[in-house]
C-alpha cells in the first residue's frame, strides 16, 4: 500500500526543544500543506531518520537500515539552532556526514541574528537560515527546496 | 457593532503600548475554522512555560551562589517563547536581562527579573481579556478585528 505520487504531500521533520514553537512551525507548515513530524532533540530526529546517534550506540548486531519505512521519507528537515544536547549545527553536520541522507536539505532557526553562526551552517550545507519567529513568508521559501530534495532522493534510490 | 469597536480600540491599545507586535497578529492569521483554538492553546502554553521559567528565575537568583549561566539560559527561553507569542514588553525585559547576566551584575538582574514579572502579569491580565472579548464576538458570529 504505497502512496502514488499524486497524493504525495511534501513531508518536514522539526526538530525544536520549545514546546510553543513545534506548535507554531507545526500550524505554518500545516498551512502549507506539508506533513508534519515534529520532534523535540536532534537524537529524536536521528532516531526517526532511522540513523544511529553515535554517542548513545546500542550494542544491536543490526543497525536499522535508514528509509526503510515508506512513511517516514523526509523532504525536509528544519531545526531550531541552540538546542540542549544535541545543537542544530552538530544535527546538520551528522545529516551531511550521512551518506544515506546528505541528499535531504536542512534549513535552520534561530532567534539570534549572528552573522558567525549564519554563515557556518550555511557553509555546512543549511539552505536557508530563518530568524524566529519564523513567519509566512519564510516557510513560503521552502517549496523548490523541497521539490529537490524528492529529486535528489529519486536519483539516489535508483543509483 | 459596539462590541467589535470596544474590542478594536481596546486591542489596538495593546499594540499601541508594545505590549503586543506584528508577531500576535501573524499567530492569529493562521487561525482557522479547522484550527479554531490555535491562538488560545498558544497563549495557554506561553502562561505555563513563563510561569515555570519565573519560578526558576527567582530560585536561581536566590542561591548563595548564582549561576549565571543557568539564568541565562532561563531568560533565553524566555524571550524565545514571548517572542513567539508577541508579547513584546515580556522580551524586551529578557533582552536587558540576558545584557546583566552578561556582566554578572547581580543587582540589576534582580531589577530585572521584577521587570519580568511585572510585564508578564500585565500581557497574561490584557490576553485573557482580550482573547475573552474576542470569543464573544466569535459567538456572536462576528469576525475579530485585526491590527496592522
Amino acid at each position: 500500500m504505497g502512496s502514488g505520487p499524486a497524493d504525495a504531500k511534501f513531508h518536514v521533520l522539526a526538530v525544536d526543544d520549545s514546546l510553543i514553537d513545534r506548535k507554531l512551525i507545526e500550524r505554518l507548515l500545516k498551512s502549507s500543506s506539508f506533513q508534519v513530524t515534529a520532534v523535540d532533540s536532534g537524537s529524536k530526529a536521528l532516531q526517526f531518520l532511522g540513523l544511529q546517534d553515535d554517542e548513545k550506540r546500542d550494542p544491536q548486531p543490526t543497525p536499522v537500515p535508514p528509509n526503510h519505512h515508506q512513511e517516514t521519507e523526509v523532504n525536509l528537515i528544519i531545526t531550531d539552532y541552540c538546542m540542549p544536547g544535541m545543537t542544530g549545527y552538530e544535527l546538520l553536520r551528522k545529516i551531511k556526514e550521512s551518506k544515506s541522507l546528505n541528499y535531504i536539505p536542512v534549513v535552520i532557526m534561530s532567534s539570534e541574528n549572528i552573522p558567525t553562526r549564519i554563515n557556518r551552517c550555511l557553509e555546512e550545507g543549511a539552505e536557508e537560515f530563518f530568524l524566529k519567529p519564523v513567519q509566512m513568508h519564510d516557510v513560503n521559501k521552502l517549496r523548490p527546496h523541497l521539490m529537490r530534495g524528492k529529486q535528489s532522493q529519486e536519483t539516489t534510490k535508483h543509483q | 457593532m459596539e462590541m467589535w469597536r470596544q474590542v478594536f480600540q481596546y486591542k489596538e491599545s495593546l499594540f499601541r503600548e508594545g505590549i503586543l507586535d506584528a508577531q500576535f497578529t501573524q499567530l492569529q492569521q493562521l487561525q482557522d475554522e479547522s484550527n479554531p483554538d490555535f491562538v488560545a492553546e498558544v497563549v495557554s502554553l506561553f502562561f505555563e512555560d513563563s510561569e515555570r521559567l519565573i519560578n526558576d528565575l527567582t530560585r536561581a537568583l536566590e542561591q548563595k551562589c548564582i549561576d549565571f549561566k543557568k539564568v541565562d539560559a532561563h531568560v533565553h527561553q524566555l524571550k524565545g517563547s514571548s517572542s513567539s507569542v508577541g508579547a513584546q514588553k515580556v522580551k524586551n525585559a529578557c533582552i536587558t536581562f540576558r545584557n546583566f547576566c552578561d556582566e554578572q551584575n547581580i543587582e540589576a538582574c534582580f531589577s530585572c527579573l521584577q521587570l519580568v514579572k511585572q510585564e508578564y502579569l500585565l500581557v497574561k491580565n490584557k490576553l485573557e481579556t482580550l482573547l475573552r472579548m474576542e470569543q464573544q464576538i466569535l459567538a456572536a458570529g462576528g469576525a475579530i478585528p485585526m491590527i496592522e
